[in-house]
């Protein structure tokens, strides 16, 4: 029998602002405990929030990028619970009118574009942190609590049960991602917490109309964990279903990453009561249009778009639009060098997802640190072009630019790399190889056609690498006729 | 020197002349608490040393000569809800017993700019949850004109102090009547301003969308300088309002010809005869000047105390939610987990009247209730402004009772606030509406003062002074006050 896997995703991206949502404390990571607050983020009595400007900015553009209708006012709700990182004993959230709704983000899914539902994102403050003293939460002797994150602004994104399988959950996380880079609106950083997802899945018999009771899993710290705990919550759902026990209560489970599983949690008893209502303390703020309409004017290129129009103009293959427009940084890399460059775009394309793309897994760097510049990679393939290098050399010359930052043109005249095209240079060297080697010379002259690789690469390595290996082949193959006919 | 029976004006002459110092002027009235407060219970805590410290400030200010205000060296008491850095702040709750705020009140700062000395905290209902004062942590006060009968509150602690002349002036808040209905028990001016008017940064909030800090004193001259020195455009205050307020002086209208309003609703029911025959003398003190008296009928003041009661209750379950004893006042000790520590702090720190306030205000915000009490409420709210907009079209001010009621008996009124108390059924429509609303005396009854109350629109502060100040001129307020016996 076949089953359908439903997944619908709630994420949640720290904005990147420099101060929090109500107060004018820092956002830092990782600054000492307790030194980013101040009255108002402590929840101290008769302290008053302000809003901040740029978080709801922030918010628009990304509702903006993810094709939201945007609310006509800005406004908040306080959501209530008590919790000791919850200094007001509620959260400021946007309960009943979320800043953006009805939006989606298209996803290219098993080589078809699909639109993923955004039914709302909305703006909320960042609870504190505890740590506690002990293994966990139930047996801490006691617990610490810092407040420094504690009305840090965040955008909750809330996808439509839409997403069909694990890699269908992580393809689409990493397209927020890039989208999110695009817009830069937050460093999506899963590691520090700045993009965070927790996933609900179910599993039905495929054609029936209901969706089975959800499970929600938490605490996934990376695209890849997301993935693997989805994997995990769905064989386990479905063996539930096989042996006609399916779920009969909602749950939240743990995804423990020592183990590669999920664990239970707790059941998901009645809907929590929150008590929402307007906070009277912030006025809903009027989201002008000619306000929208100036971010929206701002927004860069997105992704998808990117990719088409490397398609079109650039007559790339889809595969490197898709892998080129993924990061905002390669991208804008890609199409630098293009400028600089008179040759064609896929080489240069060739070289970012093949060199460059090699040596950073290699060194395990961001895009951002690499000290290759467009210009010099441009320069390089120049160089290639003009045959002034060899394709051998080339990637030699690119890895000490990688390593270096040095320009291409400088790393040649400084280890003498240039190429040797002087004929009589390579002539010469040719003549001397083959009175060196007469065994490989007699199979090819016997019809072994192979020998005539190991003969040029005698000559190359006797240059060092720098003949240029089109010369030498050609004089060799002078040179063998010559032989074969006397 | 008589200080305590000294009006402002009187004291600025003695201070400016150097008849007086500072320190000496804020001695005398330190001497007068010292006297008066074990029995009046007036005050919570007395700031003397820093008092006498600011008073030495204030000194030094007078004999430079630069910066001097009408407020330099003149003592002032400031109910226990506004925060003052340092100088603990109890609200009237033993949860807060040890509580120091980290920062002063907006209006604090102001004051201490303006070089006023704060000479001590005035007691109140637990969190100004109340209408008598007796609802505090820390005793109730008793009314300087009667000794059986309570001071009003929430503020009854600064009237009863600037009644008794052991202020000359004070601060105030005012949720629901809070500052008028005390100022009325006790005989005194009392002035709840215009809605965002005045900061409410470093007021603990009850019900932050109706809370306002205002000026309590027996002259109006001296109700007008302490009002225009704390009235301010807080940019810290999202609720503040952005115009600069106005300057002293500056009445806006000529007596003759201006509209004196008089709601039937208010003249009905449960109100005393004797309170109804004062307040009809003011007004036709004020026709004899050339004053137009408008009957007029305000249909949808019937559910204002109602509307008050859900609004004002389900804000206070969220105001109060942040005492937990995680950071700061009362913990309870001896609980074997967090959430446990929350509610056995919540249950011994709290008064029965705030538990009650908070345990209503839960239930009108719990889904369910919410659409039938919260929104109901907040529809008729704005019926009532509606109502209140269309009455200033016929009127330019309107005159009523401040209370049905004068002061009761200790004991007397301490009831179950299911029941629903008379007293805050003249007053709460100002805080609905957002309009000021100043009340003063009008008359004795059986040795009682009596209040009336003039509101004004929005932002017309400026009219109710001109009309007071027209009253205290013609001697409609009473030649007897409370100081005179004591």
């Amino acid at each position: 029998m076949a089953y359908e896997i439903v997944i619908g995703l709630e994420v949640h991206v720290e904005l990147k602002t420099e101060s929090k949502l109500c107060c004018g404390c820092s956002t830092k990571f990782n600054a000492e405990v307790n030194t980013l607050v101040c009255p108002v983020c402590l929840g101290l009595p008769g302290a008053l929030p302000v809003l901040n400007k740029k978080a709801v900015e922030l918010s628009i553009i990304t509702g903006l990028a993810l094709n939201c209708e945007i609310a006509e006012h800005c406004q908040f709700d306080r959501k209530q619970y008590f919790y000791p990182d919850l200094p007001k004993g509620y959260q400021l959230t946007q309960f009943y009118h979320p800043i953006g709704r009805e939006g989606w983000l298209e996803v290219n899914l098993a080589g078809k574009n699909r639109k993923i539902g955004i039914p709302r994102i909305h703006l909320e403050e960042e609870a504190g942190r505890s740590y506690h003293a002990g293994k966990g939460i139930i047996d801490a002797e006691y617990s610490l609590l810092d407040y420094n994150r504690s009305s840090i602004p965040l955008l909750e994104i809330v996808t439509a049960p839409e997403l069909h399988s694990p890699q269908e959950a992580k393809k689409f996380m990493e397209c927020l991602k890039t989208t999110l880079e695009y817009i830069d609106v937050s460093d999506c950083k899963m590691a520090e917490g700045s993009l965070r997802c927790d996933a609900n899945i179910s599993v039905r018999h495929r054609g029936d109309l209901q969706l089975g009771k959800r499970v929600e899993i938490k605490n996934m710290n990376s695209f890849r964990a997301l993935e693997a705990a989805l994997e995990d919550e769905a064989k386990r759902q479905v063996s539930l279903l096989q042996q006609g026990t399916p779920l009969q209560r909602e749950e939240s489970r743990a995804w423990v990453e020592e183990k590669g599983r999920t664990l239970f949690m707790r059941f998901k008893e009645e809907p929590h009561e929150y008590r929402y209502f307007p906070d009277p303390d912030l006025l809903p703020i009027e989201i002008a249009d000619h306000w929208i309409q100036d971010l929206r004017s701002q927004l860069p290129e997105l992704p998808q778009i990117k990719r088409q129009r490397y398609l079109r103009e650039y007559e790339l293959p889809a595969y490197d639009g898709e892998l080129l427009s993924s990061s905002k940084q390669m991208a804008d890399f890609f199409e630098l060098a293009v400028q600089a460059y008179d040759g064609e775009p896929k080489k240069v394309s060739n070289w970012i997802l093949g060199e460059l793309a090699r040596l950073i897994n290699l060194e395990k760097i961001e895009f951002g640190q690499v000290k290759v510049t467009p210009g010099a990679l441009a320069l390089l393939l120049t160089l290639l072009d003009q045959k002034v290098i060899n394709g051998k050399i080339a990637k030699m010359v690119f890895e000490e630019m990688f390593y270096t930052g040095k320009k291409p043109e400088a790393i040649v005249a400084e280890k003498d790399l240039e190429q040797v095209s002087d004929p009589k240079v390579i002539k010469e060297i040719v003549a001397r190889t083959i009175a060196a080697h007469p065994l490989p010379v007699r199979d090819y002259l016997r019809g072994k056609k192979k020998a005539l690789g190991f003969l040029v690469g005698q000559v190359m390595a006797e240059t060092k690498g720098k003949a240029n290996p089109e010369m030498v082949r050609d004089l060799l193959d002078e040179e063998l006729s010559f032989l074969s006919r006397s | 020197m008589d200080v305590a029976r000294m009006n402002l004006f009187d004291l600025r002459r003695v201070l400016d002349a150097g008849e007086i110092s500072a320190v000496e002027l804020t001695s005398l009235f330190l001497d007068r608490i010292t006297q008066l407060n074990p029995e009046l219970n007036a005050f919570i805590t007395v700031t003397g040393e820093e008092a006498l410290h600011s008073a030495k400030e204030a000194d030094t200010r007078l004999a430079s000569g630069e910066g001097i205000t009408p407020l330099t060296g003149i003592p002032i008491a400031v109910k226990d809800n506004i925060c003052t850095q340092g100088v603990r702040t109890t609200c009237g709750s033993k949860l807060l017993e040890n509580y120091l705020p980290a920062y002063d009140a907006t209006v604090i700062t102001k004051l201490k700019k303006a070089g006023a000395v704060l000479i001590g905290k005035t007691n109140l209902d637990e969190f100004a949850m109340g209408s008598s004062t007796e609802d505090s942590g820390y005793g109730l006060t008793l009314n300087p004109w009667d000794r059986q009968r309570v001071a009003g509150g929430s503020s009854g602690g600064s009237a009863a102090a600037v009644a008794a002349g052991m202020a000359p002036l004070a601060l105030g808040s005012d949720t629901g009547g809070s500052i008028r209905q005390p100022s009325a028990f006790c005989g005194i001016l009392g002035l709840k301003p215009t809605y965002g008017r005045v900061s409410r940064l470093g007021l603990v909030p009850y019900a932050p969308s109706l809370d306002q800090i205002g000026s309590m004193a027996r002259r109006v001259r001296d109700l007008i300088i302490l009002d225009h020195y704390i009235s301010t455009y807080d940019p810290l205050d999202s609720t503040s309002l952005p115009e600069p307020p106005p300057e002293i002086g500056d009445f806006p209208r000529k007596l003759p010809g201006l509209r004196i309003g008089l709601p039937k609703e208010y003249f009905e029911e449960d109100l005393k005869p004797q309170i109804k025959e004062r307040v009809h003398t003011v007004a036709q003190v004020l026709e004899k000047e050339g004053c137009v008296l408008v009957e007029l009928s305000l249909p949808s003041l019937q559910y204002a105390v109602a509307t008050y009661y859900i609004l004002a209750w389900a804000e206070a379950s969220s105001s109060m939610a942040r005492y937990d004893g995680v950071r700061y006042g009362y913990r309870a000790t001896g609980e074997q987990d967090v959430l446990n520590m929350m509610m056995e702090t919540r249950k011994q720190g709290f008064g029965a009247e705030v538990k009650r306030r908070i345990l209503m205000g839960t239930c009108f915000l719990t889904e369910g209730y919410y659409e039938d009490y919260y929104r109901k409420a907040q529809k008729i709210r704005a019926l009532i402004k509606k109502d209140f907009e269309m009455a200033f079209t016929k009127c330019d001010l309107l005159l009523t009772p401040t209370t049905t009621v004068t002061a009761f008996k200790i004991g007397e009124n301490f009831t179950d606030s299911l029941i629903l108390t008379p007293t805050e059924r003249c007053t709460v429509a100002a805080n609905l509406t957002g309009i000021p609303g100043l009340s003063f005396p009008c008359g004795l009854i059986e040795g009682l003062p009596v209040g009336a109350q003039l509101m004004a629109p929005a932002g017309q502060e400026g009219i109710l002074f001109q009309v007071a100040s027209f009253c205290e001129s013609v001697g409609v307020m009473p030649e007897k006050e409370a100081i005179n016996g004591l």
